[in-house]
């Protein structure tokens, strides 16, 4: 036989057959993913599906309970992160798992090291290796800046930098794409060719199924912990790829409220400027309506929302609520006026995680269940925890189960839940489906189009072009600190968000 | 404004200002030192130099011991009791017996003992991933128990010959009329060790990899690091550290008292923490280290001359540690109040 067709043609990894139970749960029953060199494999499902399961039994994070993994053909003992990285299998996590307090050359070459049971580490000798890598790639990376200081882009491609010191073979990368901007991600897009070219195998996962289509070769699709279908890239098409995800067709049409728009705003902003991130900012919102802001990364849409619900108040301009001036000078401010806010990072910033879901959607309105001054009307508050429950179809073992042990998609619908126990006038969200599979997606909006429908006043903040074209009945573009555009009605299109946005 | 001169200053600045505020540190020493130079013109002399230099040894050897816990994102309080367990045994070992280990003797027995607790430490905290200051709290009351009921709880007033001879060793002794100032001899392996304990956090994976951890341990977890390792030896070399310290505060002292050292550790923890080691783990060095302790003994001995009664040094350091951990906190939402804009505004 011959030797070199053999090395070319065996998968550098394959799992075969993969159990792996958490307290009675099977998140992955009998999977199987074989990667091939050279090509990068779209491993796509919805949240919960065992898709970071399957990651972290690759990278040795987690033991699977049985089934096999190989890597060129050869059958793995107990791989741990130590051996996997041996082995040639990096992963960049979603998180990046860089150190923010270390520096870009440090974050790059101490896995290498680690790796070679090095046991001193030099500055200098470091850098060649270092710099070699950040050239192969065309970066411009400051070596001696600390993570904690760079830009979220920056910071990934460290993470991309970090896995090639150490000769990767297979890179995993679990939705690179969230936080980067649409030349970000065409950048990115143009290393994964270049590694590709190095015969590197590569694992991408997005719940940006246009984007992992346009980069992957392969795909596999996993439902429910289970294997669904694996095939060529180009035997599917988004449609297709979120039939097998959910089981069913999806209705991407626009569907939007009907506000009044005769009646007075229910918040008006005039002028609304901070130095450094905004400039003038000036818009109504009817009562009845969902209103998109969308910008880069960095074009200080986030800024705005921030402003709003006082997080980081606005040097001047004015804000009015049903017509009366209101200052905001600090979120209670801001919830006094009845603004609700979903912050873009709800993992750290929305949510208690060791806390049961029945705490969490509590969390945000305890002050409307007081009852005789200083004790909680426990009857109230259980309505309103299996009421929100019920309504947003939180899926979780019980209301009792700690927020952590609940997927992105529903962690999202306890965060929503949470503000919406409130009942805000308005309720500003910003990136409501980031990390939230197609199905919950669309459950979300709904849930926003009826709370709207009911007379409340919604700004969603995201750069998710399709979602935007689903629900807003108008959109802000965001460009440089400043509104560029509005697109109305049939103005709305994906194509257009787009154009606008980048311009 | 010309803007590349405003960025050269901007860096010049942090370079002063060092990677931990180390030069802020740096700048309110001088201040103090200068400030008490004038309230008090007897307090500008190498003798108190020396004697500063002195009473720092001990603290010094400590904190570094500290430092590196805290680096690794955990806190020590057990430090204290694991000195005096390790030197006090091994004085009472050596009285007991009738023999003088000699001056090596003395300071290997100690730091096996030393070596013993801190693994103790390290195993619980390593292994079982419990809070590090319940941790070595409890710690701390099983030695320090262990101690009096077991070893012995008598004031022990003559230790081994070996080590009381140096205890009146020199390296520089200046006497005039209006002066006397001694530098003692023990401050020569503390530097050493100073340097030892930098170059170790600088230039090894051990070190760096105790920085990987206090940043975030299971993103050290996913690098390959082995945490628990890692985690398991730094304490045990940080009770090897401990006992050191306590060989070198019997020989001072010319004393084994059993009931000293426990309970003056918050001196310690805040020398450490001003000196720019983050209580939330990842940051801190050696150089900000030494500053954090020479103001502390400085600000104690100032005390003492402008009249102020000690129990006030207490609640001096207690004002001292918050107000690091403030400015900690400050900087630290600072940091993440930054508005990011990709593009700069005109105008």
């Amino acid at each position: 036989m011959n030797k070199e067709v053999l090395i070319t043609t065996a998968p550098v990894l394959e799992v075969r057959n993969i159990v792996k139970t958490y307290g009675g749960v099977k998140a992955l029953d009998d999977v199987s993913m074989s990667l091939s060199g050279g090509n990068v494999h779209c491993l796509a499902g919805e949240n919960g599906c065992g898709k970071s399961t399957l990651i972290k039994i690759i990278s040795g994070v987690e033991q699977p309970d049985s089934g096999e993994i190989f890597i060129d053909g050869v059958r793995q003992g107990k791989l741990s992160p130590f051996s996997a990285i041996i082995a040639g299998i990096q992963v960049i996590y979603q998180d990046f798992s860089l150190f923010p307090n270390l520096t870009v050359l440090e974050n790059i070459v101490l896995t290498s090291h680690v790796a070679r049971r090095a046991k001193l580490y030099s500055t200098r000798k470091s850098r060649p290796a270092a710099r070699a890598i950040i050239k192969e790639l065309g970066l411009s990376l400051d070596l001696d800046a600390h993570v904690e200081d760079l830009s979220v882009a920056d910071k990934q491609l460290t993470a991309i930098c970090r896995a090639l010191v150490n000769d990767a073979r297979v890179i995993v990368m679990d939705e690179p794409t969230t936080a980067l901007t649409h030349t970000e991600v065409k950048h990115l897009f143009e290393i994964v060719n270049r590694l590709r070219a190095r015969g590197v195998a590569l694992v991408f996962v997005s719940h940006k199924l246009e984007e992992a289509l346009e980069v992957s070769q392969d795909v596999t699709i996993l439902r429910s912990g289970k294997h669904v279908v694996s095939g060529d890239a180009s035997d599917f098409d988004r449609l297709s790829l979120t039939r097998y995800m959910t089981g069913r067709d999806l209705d991407e049409s626009r569907e939007v409220t009907t506000p009044d728009w005769d009646a007075a705003p229910l918040l008006s902003v005039a002028g609304l400027s901070t130095p450094g991130a905004f400039r003038d900012v000036t818009f109504d919102l009817q009562p009845g309506e969902i209103l998109g802001i969308t910008g880069l990364l960095g074009s200080g849409r986030t800024e705005i929302a921030e402003a709003l619900f006082g997080v980081l108040p606005a040097t001047s301009g004015t804000i009015e609520i049903n017509g009366s001036p209101v200052k905001i000078r600090s979120i209670t401010d801001a919830i006094r006026a009845g603004i609700g806010y979903l912050p873009e990072d709800r993992l750290t910033q929305g949510l208690f995680l060791d806390k049961s879901v029945a705490d969490n959607l509590i969390a945000g309105s305890l002050g409307s269940y007081r009852r005789a001054g200083m004790f909680l009307d426990s009857a109230k508050i259980s309505t309103t925890i299996t009421t929100m429950f019920e309504r947003l179809k939180i899926k979780a073992r019980s209301v009792a189960a700690p927020v952590r042990s609940l997927s992105g998609g529903n962690a999202q619908r306890v965060v929503l839940g949470k503000l919406l126990a409130n009942r805000p006038l308005v309720l500003i969200l910003n990136g409501p489906t980031v990390g939230v599979d197609v199905g919950s997606k669309e459950e979300i909006l709904a849930i926003l189009r009826d709370e709207a429908s009911a007379g409340m006043g919604i700004i969603i903040i995201s750069d998710d072009a399709p979602e935007l074209v689903s629900v807003c009945n108008r959109v802000l573009v965001v460009r440089q600190g400043e509104i560029a555009d509005v697109l109305e009605g049939s103005d709305i299109t994906a194509a257009n968000i787009q154009e606008k946005t980048t311009a | 404004m010309n803007l590349s001169t405003l960025t050269n200053r901007d860096s010049l600045f942090r370079t002063l200002r060092g990677p931990n505020n180390e030069g802020i540190l740096a700048v309110v020493l001088i201040v103090l030192v200068i400030g008490m130079s004038i309230v008090n013109p007897a307090f500008f002399s190498v003798g108190t130099l020396f004697s500063i230099l002195r009473g720092s040894i001990v603290p010094l050897v400590f904190a570094l011991g500290v430092l590196i816990v805290i680096i690794s994102g955990g806190i020590d309080v057990s430090f204290a009791a694991i000195a005096i367990f390790a030197s006090y045994t091994t004085v009472a070992l050596a009285n007991n017996g009738g023999f003088d280990p000699g001056l090596i003797g003395v300071v290997l027995i100690a730091c096996f003992f030393g070596a013993v607790l801190g693994s103790v430490n390290g195993v619980v905290i390593a292994f079982f991933r419990l809070p590090t200051l319940i941790v070595t709290l409890g710690t701390q009351g099983i030695f320090r128990g262990v101690l009096l009921a077991y070893v012995g709880s008598r004031y022990i007033a003559n230790p081994p010959a070996s080590i009381d001879q140096l205890a009146t060793t020199n390296i520089i002794s200046i006497v005039n009329e209006n002066d006397r100032a001694y530098l003692h001899v023990l401050v020569i392996p503390v530097i050493v060790l100073a340097f030892l304990v930098a170059w170790m956090l600088k230039n090894t994976m051990f070190g760096r990899g105790i920085y990987a951890i206090g940043s975030d341990s299971e993103a050290a977890r996913r690098a390959g690091f082995p945490v628990v390792r890692i985690q398991m030896l730094l304490y045990t070399l940080v009770g090897v550290m401990a006992a050191f310290a306590g060989v070198l505060h019997v020989t001072l002292g010319r004393n084994a008292n059993p009931q000293s050292l426990v309970g003056n550790e918050l001196d310690i923890i805040a020398a450490v923490v001003l000196g720019g080691a983050s209580v939330f783990g990842g940051r801190g060095s050696v150089f900000g280290t030494v500053l954090g302790v020479l103001l502390i003994q400085i600000i104690n001995n100032s005390l003492i001359l402008v009249g102020v009664p000690t129990a006030w040094q207490r609640t001096a350091v207690g004002i001292l540690l918050i107000v690091g951990v403030g400015i900690q906190a400050l900087s630290a939402k600072r940091n993440a109040k930054k508005v990011f804009v990709t593009t700069p505004l005109e105008g």
